[in-house]
Formats: structure tokens, C-alpha cells, sequence
């Protein structure tokens, strides 16, 4: 485990690209570039980098493609970086296999947090162990036992509200697309009934948010999907 | 009658647009001659060709050199035009290619002959109407033309030579001609010509040639000729004078008006009043009275009527039809109204006894005229004296009539006898006399004169003595009979009239109805295939047959595609004709001078300004327009729907330029807005970003990152007003389809509650959003925006750490939404203000883009929604958004057991 990470940015803007450089530096990164659809995927498949910060507009490749032929032969995370409002795009680059993304304009301060959730993540995978145990603001999520416990007290959930529970626990940190849950706990054949997920989501809300309107973990991204605050 | 006056400002402005028309349009040149062999052609070729080694161009549309040699010499290095080959009587022959002529475009052209009328399939019947849009192309045309074939003369003609020429062209060509040059050759000059052969007349025999040429006829034909010119020139001499005031004169306009009637000797009388109104340069109106008597004649009477009418105009004269039962007191009405000096009718030519019963017009009108002057003229004795067409009767006879009339009379005979013992004869005779009024009443005049006839007989023969014989005893009962007779036969040609007038009365009520009906239902649509395809339907039905109207697309092209019926019931291969009809306003097919083969007849629909479309009455199962009033009443149809065409679209032009206005409104608005807002956060950032550059070394810390905060916070703000531009843009070009999916509000919410979350900060967020809420079919992302920015908008315009309430329910097959602060509340008229576009609330901290609000508008609205503001009773401003639930939610999940 090496213990400064190797990031790969890809952008063809070269400002973006020097404001990048710069953060990524004073976070100590390492740091390769690429401004081309091509150079990208050659210098994933030669450097093996730790993270991928991807534009999705390249001038040669649909950046989506990018994401297709990295996945094809590694699991290196890749965070999107994306205009806002184009919430069509963001689905396609997560279902195609990005880990998360980021809406331009964005604050370094929200990139790294993205970053570094990835990165963990990976690191998690990469050593095979996985907590069976998942704490956050303060709920208590026993994946072994299958028990929940708010604040102390145990919260009974159906197995289904279970079952998104414990794909979103998963995923924690990281954007789900609404297709991706649907297929993982219903099946493929449900993909394209989200109101059903919707309701499950206000239910899970319900019993494990204090507030259900203000929610501090169980997150919406309108028009995406939903992601797991790690808090 | 004269007074002094300055010229005619009208009739200035009148000329200088007629000049003005004529600079556009190509010129015209006659070579007018007496009579064939006077050398027109020769003097047009010769012409030419000084025009040619003048450096123009000049081609030779059509000449007829009759193979002379040295009429031929001239045509050498003259462009000939191919001409078009035309088949006539199954010879083909050479026509004047008018095609051919309008796309070689020639500077000038030579058209021989310009009587000439065009083998059948050509555009235009005659080759007079091929040079006046040879004109209206602009190009100039020389032509030939003899005396003999002007319409004006042509009776004169007739007379003079016993030739009748049937192929004539208006008058008015000869006045349109820019130059006329007379080409005269003396009579003895010509004859001599004659003898040499060097006079070729076409399509003559020998006779009729020797006949034409005798000395008396070439003598009289020049001097009409002479004097047409004359007349011409005397006309040019009065415009010149009238132009430069040369003398202080101005006559003042005399108006002739011509009356006539349906019989064959109209268009005698049309031409003499023709000459008169020329000679002393009077305008002139022919007038025909519709009574109710002649809306009983034969279609022959109407269609010799509408042919009269039809050459009035094209002589030039104005054509008015007039309604009256009383044709004298009608005419001198209008002539009173019209200020007219003199009318001219024909002499009376009917049985003297009429005359002596009911009077002629012209007795009338001498009467009454006062002092407008009479002018009678006699009718044609070549013709005959006008033969008296059979007025066709209101009802058609039949047989039972006659069968009806003579049981009336069998009864009366029966009754007579019965009292005739008890009776004395005269009363008898009121019984036979009730019963011709009976038959009157209800049979054709033909039926009730029988009736008449038959009651006398009878009366005679069973009711006077001796009886069973015609013999009369008492020579007194031939007064009874004679008394008998003339009562039956005015009481049946009393009520035949009245009946006439009757049904004539039902059919101006019908026209009336008819083109009340079209002017109202037109009036109703706002859209020109609604109003042509309205006004086809009821033109179809008040002239019982199909009509179609064809649509030009917007570069005036005519489409047989675009029209206002399911079927096309005119071939496709005349959709030419139909544009030819739109780009010149002129009628054209069936029955018509220009292209009367086509199938249909196509009428331009005329707007004020321009054509607007093509009316086509196909042949099929109509005669349409037979009569004078059907064409008339086509010719309303056709203005009213021309005038609510144009309506349409003057309305839809109208709107369009209100659009156009308020959009250049709004986009300056936006623009003067928008550049300031984006100014001034662009300033801030490059002149902190510079001066960290440059003097970013001697500065403070502090002042270091007080700078980039700026950078950061102005960045952010033109971040924000970009992304709105960008919403508001993309929501009001429509570009926005909405991805409605059914989603909980309470998510929505919650979503942007998050998002705002740092903004949110020590405000205390209370949100009330019953669980048993249903679902929203929304667009969840624009329904975020529509929460970011109001709760934004709050936390802008009121106190920090104030609290903000979000409460929901249920309410009319949607939600109700209210958010509700606890600032200061709007100002006084600001409730409405804010959702428009760039209204700036006048609070503390006034920094947004004025675009915030006006999104949350829109996206309500595209989700059917309403949003209104109000200020709360205890303080504070609440904003209400309802939204439909768009649908029937969906089931319960039936997915619970799945897993």
C-alpha cells in the first residue's frame, strides 16, 4: 500500500486542469494528466492509478466510453466531474461504472471529501475484510445479526427495508443510481419502477432519521439516485 | 360649364401613378393601318431595326412576312423566337411562343399581327392579352393592327364594307399603346399594290377580296383610321394641356350612362355609347336593371345579358347591375346619384299595343328625366327588330295544369247551368270569372290564358241564348265577352307578375341571407384555412356546386396540396394555371378569355393590397356562374372571403409584431440586467485576482484571504445567476419536457433542505408534511429548484436566525404548500412584482438576480401549478405553491413480499 495516492486527472481545460494540479499538490497527491480521451486510457492500463477524476466532455471520446474501457480490465475509482443539470449524464457515467461524481462549479472542498470517500472505499475492498458493524449519526447497523438500533433503542425493519439498507451501507459515500438499487434488491426485471423505491426510501427515513424532511444521512441527489453519508 | 381651375389634384395623382405603373411595364407601339397592304410590317421591321443597331435587344416573337422578299430582307440578323407548334382544325401551325418570349426576355420583341386569335390550347384566346403580359414582364412590344379589327368600330366597319370581322381586340389596347404610329398609304397607291400581288389577305376568297378592296370601303376605312388616330392625338393634346395649365381650363367631367335591356342589340348600343363617351372625353357606366321579369328569362337571355356587360367592360366603361321593379325611375335614380349628364338607351322596339298599355322606358324616362339629356338610338335593322325571347315561366307547365284548369271551368259550366234558369247572365259570368282568378292564382299565365279562352267559349256556348251554340241572340253579350276576356287575362298577367316579383323578392333575400351568413361565420376564425375552408363550404351550398380554394404557401406558391377539400376535383396538371391566377389577379379557365380549355374556372381571391388565393369551380355538375347575379354574388363571396383573409392575417400580424415588441422588451430588460449583474461580480473577481498577483507579496495575511473571499463569494454569485439564466432560458423556449415520476414530497423537500444546509444555519427549519401525503407526479429536479430558490429568496430577505415554517396538506386533487418566514413581509403591490422577471425586492441585502422567483413561477406553471405570495397577519411573508398530483398515484408497492 503505497501511501500517497496516484491520482489521474482528466481534463482537456487547461485551467480546470492547473487549479487541479494545484489542490491535488498541496493535499499531497501524486498526480499524472491526460487530455484526451485515448491518452487516458492508455495511462490507466500503464500507471494503474489509485483514482481517476474524470471530465465527461473530451474532445475525442465520449467520456462515458472512457469509463467503459477502465472498468473492462479494473476497479481503479473514478469520480465524474460534471456540469449541473445534466442529471442524465451523471446516471449514465454511474451506471457505466463511475463511483461518484462532482457538479461543475465545485469547491476543492467537496472534491476532496469525494476523493477521499472513494479512495476508502477502495482501500476497504482491496483489504476483503468488511465491517459488520456500521455506525452513523447514531444509528448502529449490525449486518451480521441483520439488527438496527437508533439511538440505543432497536428499530424493526421489513426485510426489504433491510435489504436497501444494506446495499446503500455498501455503497456508503458513494452515489447509487436508482436502476443499480432497483436491480440489486428487487431484480432486473423491476429496474424501471422507482416510485416503489421512493416509497421504501421514505419509510427507511421515517424510522431512522429524526427529522424525515431533514435528513443527515439518508441522502437524495434529485433527478440521480440516493447516497449513505458516512458522518 | 366651364371653370377656371387649377388641374385636378386627384386626377394628378391619378395620372402620375399611371405613369409610374407604365415606367414598370414594357411599351407599347402600334403600327395602325387602314387596311391590310398598307406596309405595317414593313414599318415595324424597319423600325426595329433601327432599335437594334441602337445596341438593344431585339428578337421577332412572331411576323408574318407573307413570303415577300423584301419584307423578309428586314428580319436578316434579327433574333427570331422558335415558335410553339399548335394544332388547329388537325393542322399544325406556328403560334407565338409566349413562354418561350418571357424567359428569352428581349428588350423588345415584334408580335405581328395583334388581332390574331391563338389556336385553341394556348394560354389566352386572343394574342392581344399574350402582349399585355409580354408588357407586365416589362418588355416592349412592337405590334401591327388595322382599323377594321378595333371593337369600337366594328359595327361601323360592318356596315361600310358588309364584312364582319369577327376577330376584334378592346379599344382600350389601342389607348394603353404608348406610341402609336399610323402607317397610311393612299387609297389609289394601295389598289395599285392590290393589282401588283403584293397585298396578301389571309383566309379570303377571291371575291371577298375584291369585295373588301373596292375604293368606297379602303376609302371609309381610312378615314377611320384617320380619325382613330386623330382622336388619340386630340386626347394627348387635352392631357398635355391639362398638365401644364396652359390654358386655365378644365372640363368638367361629363358622365354618359348607358341603359341596357337583354336583347341582341345591346352591344350595338354599348359601342355607339362607346364612341359618344370618347368624342367628348365623357366617363362612362353601363347599366343593366334586374327586375323580377327578368329573373324569369332563359339562361340564353342572362348569358347574352353577362356577354353585353362583359364587353362594356372591357371596352372600358363601369358596369353596374341595379335592382327595381320600375326600370325608368331606377335608372334616373342612380343617374341623379351619379351626377350623370346624358343617358343613352335604345329605341322601343315591342308590339305598339304594349306600348300603349304600360309605356315604354324611354317614355319614362323622357318624362321624368328633367334635365338630363336622352339619347335613343335605333335598333339594328340588320339584325332584325329584336325578337322577343319566351320569358321562361316561374313554373314549369305541366299537362295537370291544363287538366286542372279545365276542371275548374267543366265545375263553373255545371253551376251556370244549374242556375242559369235563376240567374241573370252577368252574375253567371262572375262565375266563370271566379274561376279564371282561381286558375290565375295557381297556374302559369300560359294555363290561365287558356282558362280565359275556354270560360268564354263556354259561357258563350251554355249560358247565353240560344244555348248549345257560339251564335249570340243579343249582340250586347260581345261586350260581356270582350269584358270577360280582358279581365282574365290581366287578372292572370296581374298575378303572374306578382308572383315573379315574389319569387325574385325570396332570391335577393336568399343572396342577402347567403352573404350574411358567410360574413358572420368568417368572422368567427382566426385562422386562413378555417376561413377558405368555411367559406368552401358555404359557397358550395348556396351555389349548389363544388368550389375549392387553393392556399399559397409563404413564397406565393400555389399548391394543389393546400386546399380547403378532401378530394381534388380539378386535375393536377393545372396547378400552373391556378399560380398563373395568383401571381395576376386575373380569371382564367373555363369560359374565360385566357386558357379556356382548362376544366375548371379559376377566380383570384383579392384582398386590398394583394391576391390572397385561387377559388376553382370545376366543370363537374355545375354551369356555374351562368347568370349575371350568380357571377356577381361568386364575385361578394369571393371579396368578403378575400377581406376576412386578410383580416386573419392583418390580426395575426398585428400579434406578431406585439410579440415582437414585448421580446425586444424584455431581452434589452434582460440585457441591460443581465450585463450589470454580470459586471459587477467579474470586476470584483479580476481586480482581486490582479492585485493578489502583483502585490499579493506585500500584503498582509488577512488581507490576502480577504481578497480570495471576495474571489470565492463573487465567483459563487455569477455561478448562481449563470445557472439561472441558463433555467430560465431553458424553461421558457419550451425546451424543458418534464420528467414527472410520482415522488414524496417530503424527499424533495428534504433534498433541498440538504443542499441549502450551510445557508440554512442557525435558522430554526420547521417542516409539517403529513405522512399519508400521496405522491406527486413531478419533475423532481425542477421541483428542488423551485424549494432551493424560495427558501433561498427567505433567507436573503429576512433576519438571520429567524425560523422558516414549511407546512403541506392535501388539497383539491393536489398539495398545498406553504412556506412561511418571519421578516418584514413584502411592501404594499410587491405580492404580484416578484414573479416577474428581474424585479429585485427592495429588503436589506437586495442581491439577487431577479430571476429566482420568476423560475419557481415557471416551474409551477409547467407543472399546472399555481404559486401566489401574501403577507402572513402575524408578520412575515408566506409563499403558496399548489401543485396537482398530475394523475392517478400509483398502487401500493405489491414488491413488500418480494424479498
Amino acid at each position: 500500500m503505497r501511501n500517497t495516492p496516484e491520482i489521474l486527472i482528466v481534463e482537456d481545460d487547461p485551467q480546470i486542469r492547473r487549479f487541479l494540479r494545484a489542490t491535488l499538490a498541496a493535499e499531497g497527491y501524486r498526480f499524472h494528466e491526460a487530455e484526451t480521451a485515448e491518452e487516458a486510457i492508455s495511462q490507466a492500463a500503464a500507471r494503474q492509478p489509485d483514482l481517476i477524476l474524470l471530465d465527461l466532455g473530451l474532445p475525442d471520446l465520449d467520456g462515458l466510453e472512457v469509463i467503459r474501457r477502465v472498468r473492462a480490465t479494473s476497479s481503479t475509482p473514478i469520480v465524474v466531474l460534471s456540469a449541473r443539470g445534466r442529471e442524465q449524464d451523471k446516471i449514465d457515467a454511474l451506471d457505466s461504472g463511475a463511483d461518484d461524481f462532482v457538479g461543475k462549479p465545485f469547491g476543492v472542498g467537496e472534491l476532496l471529501a469525494r476523493m477521499r470517500a472513494s479512495l476508502r472505499r477502495a482501500a476497504t475492498i482491496g483489504e476483503g475484510g468488511t465491517a459488520t458493524v456500521f455506525c452513523t449519526a447514531g444509528v448502529e447497523v449490525d449486518l451480521d445479526k441483520r439488527t438496527v438500533r437508533k439511538e440505543g433503542a432497536e428499530v424493526h425493519l421489513t426485510p426489504i427495508e433491510f435489504h436497501l439498507l444494506q446495499v446503500l451501507i455498501r455503497h456508503a459515500g458513494k452515489v447509487i443510481t436508482q436502476r443499480q438499487l432497483l436491480v440489486e434488491v428487487w431484480g432486473p426485471q423491476h429496474s424501471d419502477q422507482a416510485q416503489y423505491l421512493r416509497v421504501y426510501m421514505a419509510q427507511l427515513r421515517r424510522k431512522l432519521e429524526t427529522h424525515a424532511a431533514r435528513p443527515q444521512f439518508l441522502l437524495t441527489e434529485p433527478g440521480v439516485g440516493y447516497r449513505l453519508l458516512e458522518v | 360649364m366651364v371653370e377656371p381651375a387649377r388641374p385636378d389634384p386627384d386626377q394628378l395623382l391619378a395620372r402620375v401613378t399611371e405613369e409610374a405603373r407604365k415606367q414598370e411595364r414594357g411599351k407599347l407601339k402600334i403600327f395602325f393601318g387602314a387596311s391590310p397592304g398598307v406596309g405595317k410590317t414593313y414599318a415595324m421591321l424597319e423600325a426595329a431595326r433601327r432599335q437594334r443597331s441602337a445596341g438593344r435587344d431585339v428578337v421577332a416573337g412572331i411576323v408574318e412576312t407573307h413570303s415577300r422578299s423584301e419584307t423578309a430582307a428586314l428580319l436578316e440578323g434579327v433574333d427570331l423566337l422558335p415558335s410553339r407548334k399548335a394544332e388547329l382544325r388537325g393542322i399544325e401551325i406556328g403560334e407565338f411562343d409566349l413562354d418561350g418570349a418571357l424567359l428569352r426576355r428581349p428588350a423588345l420583341i415584334l408580335v405581328d399581327e395583334l388581332a390574331h386569335t391563338n389556336a385553341p390550347g394556348s394560354r389566352h384566346r386572343k394574342r392581344w392579352q399574350d402582349v399585355l403580359e409580354l408588357m407586365e414582364a416589362g418588355i416592349d412590344v412592337y405590334t401591327t393592327l388595322n382599323v377594321q379589327h378595333l371593337e369600337g368600330v366594328n359595327d361601323i366597319v360592318a356596315q361600310v364594307t358588309g364584312v364582319v370581322v369577327r376577330e376584334t381586340i378592346p379599344d382600350s389596347i389601342l389607348d394603353q399603346a404608348d406610341e402609336i404610329e399610323l402607317v397610311d398609304l393612299p387609297v389609289d397607291e394601295l389598289l395599285q399594290r392590290l393589282e401588283e400581288g403584293k397585298v396578301y389577305v389571309a383566309g379570303q376568297a377571291e371575291l371577298a377580296k375584291r369585295n373588301f378592296f373596292r375604293p368606297g370601303n379602303l376609302i371609309a376605312l381610312r378615314e377611320l383610321a384617320l380619325r382613330r388616330t386623330a382622336d388619340r392625338v386630340d386626347a394627348q393634346m387635352r392631357l398635355y394641356r391639362g398638365d401644364h395649365s396652359i390654358q386655365s381650363t378644365w372640363p368638367v367631367t361629363e358622365r354618359l350612362m348607358v341603359s341596357i335591356g337583354p336583347s341582341p342589340f345591346a352591344p350595338r348600343l354599348i359601342r355607339a355609347a362607346k364612341r359618344m363617351a370618347d368624342r367628348s372625353g365623357a366617363a362612362w357606366v353601363v347599366v343593366f336593371v334586374d327586375t323580377p321579369q327578368h329573373s324569369g328569362a332563359s339562361a340564353q337571355v342572362k348569358e347574352r345579358m353577362f356577354s353585353a356587360l362583359r364587353l362594356a367592360g372591357d371596352m372600358g366603361a363601369e358596369t353596374v347591375t341595379l335592382t327595381g321593379s320600375d326600370v325608368a325611375e331606377t335608372l334616373l335614380l342612380y343617374a341623379r346619384s351619379r351626377n350623370v349628364s346624358r343617358i343613352v338607351t335604345g329605341k322601343y322596339t315591342g308590339p305598339w299595343w304594349r306600348r300603349v298599355l304600360r309605356g315604354s322606358i324611354l317614355d319614362h324616362l323622357l318624362a321624368n328625366s328633367g334635365d338630363i339629356e336622352i339619347v335613343a338610338i335605333s335598333g339594328d335593322p340588320d339584325t332584325g327588330s329584336p325578337a322577343r325571347e319566351p320569358s321562361a315561366p316561374v313554373r314549369p307547365q305541366r299537362w295537370g295544369d291544363y287538366g286542372q284548369a279545365l276542371a275548374v271551368i267543366t265545375l263553373a259550366t255545371g253551376l251556370c247551368i244549374f242556375f242559369r234558369q235563376t240567374l241573370s247572365p252577368v252574375n253567371l259570368a262572375m262565375i266563370f270569372l271566379l274561376g279564371v282568378v282561381i286558375i290565375a292564382t295557381r297556374a302559369s299565365r300560359r294555363v290561365a290564358l287558356f282558362a280565359s279562352v275556354l270560360s268564354v267559349a263556354s259561357f258563350d256556348f251554355f249560358c247565353v241564348p240560344p244555348y248549345g251554340t257560339l251564335a249570340v241572340d243579343d249582340s250586347e253579350y260581345l261586350i260581356t265577352f270582350a269584358v270577360m276576356l280582358v279581365v282574365g287575362l290581366s287578372i292572370s298577367s296581374l298575378t303572374g307578375r306578382i308572383r315573379q316579383q315574389a319569387a325574385h323578392a325570396v332570391g335577393g333575400e336568399a343572396r342577402t341571407q347567403a352573404l350574411y351568413r358567410l360574413t358572420r361565420e368568417l368572422a368567427g376564425e382566426t385562422l386562413v384555412f378555417d376561413v377558405a375552408r368555411k367559406a368552401t363550404g358555404i359557397m358550395r351550398e348556396v351555389f349548389g356546386s363544388l368550389v375549392v380554394i387553393f392556399l399559397p404557401d409563404q413564397n406565393g406558391k400555389i399548391s394543389f396540396w393546400r386546399r380547403t377539400t378532401d378530394q381534388l376535383s380539378v386535375p393536377q396538371t393545372e396547378e400552373g394555371i391556378a399560380q398563373w391566377v395568383f401571381d395576376h389577379g386575373k380569371k382564367a379557365g373555363r369560359g374565360m378569355d385566357t386558357l379556356p380549355g382548362a376544366s375548371a374556372l379559376y377566380l383570384p381571391l383579392q384582398g386590398s393590397q394583394k391576391t390572397l388565393a385561387v377559388i376553382a369551380i370545376p366543370a363537374e355538375g355545375t354551369e356555374l356562374p351562368a347568370s349575371p347575379e350568380q357571377q356577381h354574388l361568386l364575385e361578394l363571396f369571393a371579396s368578403q372571403t378575400g377581406l376576412a383573409i386578410e383580416r386573419v392575417q392583418t390580426t395575426a400580424a398585428v400579434r406578431d409584431a406585439q410579440l415582437q415588441v414585448e421580446t425586444e422588451q424584455m431581452r434589452s430588460s434582460l440585457l441591460s440586467a443581465v450585463s450589470h449583474d454580470l459586471r459587477t461580480p467579474l470586476a470584483t473577481i479580476t481586480g482581486a485576482a490582479s492585485s493578489l498577483l502583483i502585490q499579493g507579496g506585500q500584503m498582509s495575511a488577512e488581507t490576502r484571504s480577504q481578497l480570495l473571499e471576495s474571489i470565492a463569494q463573487e465567483a459563487d454569485r455569477l455561478s448562481r445567476l449563470v445557472n439561472n439564466l441558463l433555467e430560465m432560458t431553458r424553461l421558457e423556449s419550451g425546451a424543458v419536457e418534464l420528467k414527472r415520476d410520482w415522488h414524496p414530497l417530503e424527499e424533495v423537500v428534504g433534498a433541498a433542505l440538504t443542499r441549502l444546509d450551510g445557508l440554512l444555519k442557525g435558522r430554526a427549519i420547521s417542516t409539517n408534511i403529513p405522512e399519508d401525503l400521496p405522491l406527486l407526479s413531478v419533475d423532481d429536479v425542477l421541483l428542488e429548484q423551485l424549494f432551493l430558490n424560495l427558501l433561498e429568496n427567505a433567507t436573503r430577505y429576512t433576519p438571520p436566525g429567524t425560523p422558516i415554517r414549511i407546512a403541506a396538506r392535501a388539497q383539491n386533487d393536489g398539495v398545498m404548500i406553504e412556506i412561511a418566514d418571519s421578516g418584514p413581509g413584502f411592501a404594499p403591490g410587491e405580492e404580484k412584482l416578484i414573479w416577474e422577471k428581474f424585479y429585485r425586492g427592495k429588503g436589506q441585502g437586495a442581491r439577487g438576480t431577479g430571476l429566482g422567483l420568476a423560475i419557481c413561477r415557471a416551474i409551477a406553471q409547467a407543472h399546472g401549478g399555481s404559486i401566489h405570495a401574501e403577507n402572513r397577519a402575524e408578520g412575515g411573508a408566506m409563499i403558496r405553491l399548489w401543485l396537482p398530483l398530475g394523475g392517478k398515484p400509483p398502487e401500493a408497492p405489491p414488491l413488500a413480499q418480494h424479498a
